[in-house]
């Protein structure tokens, strides 16, 4: 399930965050947040993105840079809403 | 001892000449501001005076003295000059908070540019708006927002230089891409800065109305007179201070407060680039030293929802002074910054078309937590009666706030829209277009804005602009954008959508629509709310009663629909 949220996550994030041809390459352990990839204004899109692929609702004293700012950090977040 | 003395005192006996007399201003015939904020510095001894500490997202510093300031913003100048810019060309500055950016706001300005400093999480529509309204000739950006530009410069054909300031890593430039390195470029030592007049041209900030495109608040040279005092005084910088301004130059505190007043009072300022983060801003500031620092309701609101754990965990004890600007500031937000940094944050009230503050917490004066402040020295605020524009007398009552012209850095047009700016005086009185109340100690009350412009985050954003932006979406029929009431960011957009037919709501839907709007306008101004109805609330005329959704967001009456049915 991991692996899946993992390209789910990184496949949105290029798609819509990255120029087609910037030529960044994002892997879970990429600085999202802290390097620019993801403005912190823009942070709210991707938090809506995985509230509604994942049907969890993220407290917003939850959502922090630092908890955004890889694919791992975000990934762990989830897991603490998602039902298995 | 601050630099503010009694508020009376200064208010009684001040005038706009004693600000140009500390600074010399008209000196040997010299108004440019990008003269003040270098070159006058270096020839008050102060060369070699750190003025700019950045620091980028992964960490790295870079440190450049007044004189280092100086030469490369003769650089810029001499570059700019070099590639056929003219005197009072518009040359767009799109770029991240990086050195080039705020040193070339000043090597702009020395050429007799006028600079346009654009946001650069601005999507390509809102780009092109803008650059389109200004008839832009040149645009400073970098490799990572060049396809933004790449995307519409065919629809500008007067955009004829696309300068990337990190060069080296662009493979093969397109028509009209120079490459430009600031820190690689031959060195100018000495370059004749254009001996502009008080009255000329100098910066554009583009700002948001309720109606038409975003406006371009045209400000002159002579901006800086209220720039500088105000800095000093409000901010209270000293020699020593290391001053830390939040703001983007994309906007206008970010020009004002975060490069002409603290360099043309010849202080040392840092910059992060690395966005905001609760413990990152702590460490930056424990790690910098800072002393004074001008930040924003919604950020402080951010670091108080951290808590006081997160406060603890750092020495902060250089902060020696705290303000405040974006939107009001709330009691509680003051309260929780005295007991967290020992001081309070001081609310200051100003707009693009100001240019500087105007109403304000001073050093020294009494604090009403939650209340705007009193007006500058040399600003006479009021508020007016919306039916005939006459000042209330009666403390308490709410009015429009309304200034009397004639300030240093007030606007001196909207660009290229006359009308709009003499629609923004009534019977002499300049409308901010917000409303307050004024309390028997003069202190000013800030109660909302006057029309339907959205303030997210301290930025203003225009529901036109959303609602245009909207339909170009595929699935859009009708659309209304309105602020809802939040908790952090004071407002957020949420809009209302009705969708053509063959189209049904859904979760991809919303986050489809979200991203659009994010993409070609700003994440400013991305819905974050989306409610799909039917159909909307029209007037007789078929014009969308905006008004209405907006009320239903913030729980009020909205009385009497039948007169905004005729509307």
């Amino acid at each position: 399930m991991a692996e899946e949220m993992k390209k789910l996550i990184i496949d949105y994030v290029k798609r819509e965050y990255l120029e087609e041809d910037s030529g960044v390459e994002v892997t879970e352990n990429t600085k999202l947040i802290s390097s620019g990839i993801v403005d912190s204004f823009s942070m709210v899109s991707l938090k809506m993105f995985l509230e509604k692929k994942f049907s969890i609702k993220i407290p917003d004293e939850k959502a922090t840079p630092e908890a955004f700012d890889s694919v791992d950090n975000i990934i762990a977040l989830i897991k603490e809403y998602v039902k298995v | 001892m601050s630099n503010f003395k009694s508020y009376e005192e200064c208010y009684k006996d001040f005038n706009w000449q004693q600000s140009e007399a500390e600074l010399e201003y008209g000196k040997n015939g010299m108004f440019n501001i990008g003269y003040f904020c270098c070159d006058r510095i270096c020839e008050l001894g102060k060369g070699n005076k750190v003025g700019l500490i950045w620091e980028g997202f992964s960490g790295e510093i870079k440190t450049y003295t007044y004189n280092d300031i100086r030469i490369y913003s003769n650089t810029i100048a001499q570059f700019l000059k070099d590639t056929g810019l003219y005197v009072g060309d518009r040359i767009c500055l799109f770029l991240d908070k990086v050195p080039e950016l705020y040193i070339g706001f000043i090597g702009i300005l020395k050429m007799g540019g006028i600079a346009q400093p654009l946001f650069s999480a601005f999507g390509e529509e809102a780009l092109f708006t803008r650059l389109d309204d200004a008839k832009t000739s040149a645009i400073v950006t970098s490799k990572k927002h060049l396809g933004k530009v790449r995307r519409i410069k065919n629809k500008l054909p007067q955009l004829t230089k696309i300068i990337v300031v990190d060069a080296d890593e662009v493979a093969s430039p397109q028509v009209n891409e120079i490459h430009f390195s600031m820190e690689k470029a031959k060195k100018v030592e000495n370059f004749e800065i254009v001996k502009s007049g008080p009255e000329v041209p100098s910066v554009i900030h583009y700002t948001s109305g309720t109606t038409g495109k975003p406006k371009g608040a045209q400000h002159a040279h002579s901006s800086i007179v209220a720039q500088y005092i105000t800095t000093k005084w409000v901010l209270d910088l000293h020699e020593d201070d290391i001053y830390w301004c939040t703001a983007d130059p994309g906007w206008v505190t970010g020009t004002s407060y975060g490069i002409i007043g603290p360099w043309a009072n010849g202080v040392t300022q840092v910059v992060s680039d690395a966005g905001f983060g609760t413990e990152k801003w702590y460490a930056f500031i424990q790690k910098h030293k800072v002393t004074v620092w001008y930040s924003a309701p919604t950020a402080i609101r951010l670091l108080m929802r951290e808590g006081m754990n997160a406060v603890e965990k750092y020495d902060l004890s250089s902060l020696r002074h705290l303000a405040s600007v974006g939107e009001p500031l709330n009691a509680e937000a003051v309260i929780w910054s005295e007991k967290a940094f020992g001081k309070a944050f001081l609310d200051t009230y100003w707009q693009t078309e100001t240019g500087a503050m105007v109403i304000t917490n001073f050093p020294g004066m009494k604090i009403k937590p939650g209340s705007m402040g009193k007006p500058f020295p040399g600003i006479i605020a009021t508020v007016l009666n919306p039916k005939n524009y006459k000042p209330i007398s009666r403390t308490g009552t709410v009015g429009l706030i309304a200034l009397k012209p004639g300030w240093p850095s007030m606007m001196r047009s909207y660009w290229n829209n006359p009308r709009t700016y003499e629609g923004k005086f009534k019977n002499g009185w300049y409308i901010c277009g917000d409303r307050a109340s004024i309390d028997g100690d003069g202190y000013f009350w800030f109660v909302g804005r006057d029309d339907d412009v959205i303030n997210t985050a301290g930025h203003l954003v225009g529901p036109f602009e959303i609602e245009s932006a909207l339909l170009e979406h595929k699935a859009v029929a009708e659309s209304a954008a309105v602020g809802k009431p939040d908790p952090i960011n004071m407002e957020v957009v949420k809009a209302f959508v009705a969708l053509k037919p063959g189209f049904v709501p859904s979760d991809d839907l919303e986050l489809d629509i979200v991203n659009f709007i994010r993409k070609r306008l700003s994440p400013l101004a991305m819905p974050q709310e989306i409610e799909f109805v039917p159909s909307l609330p029209k007037t007789r005329s078929g014009k969308i009663m905006r008004r209405l959704l907006r009320a239903k967001e913030w729980g009020e009456e909205i009385g009497d629909t039948s007169t905004l049915e005729n509307d």
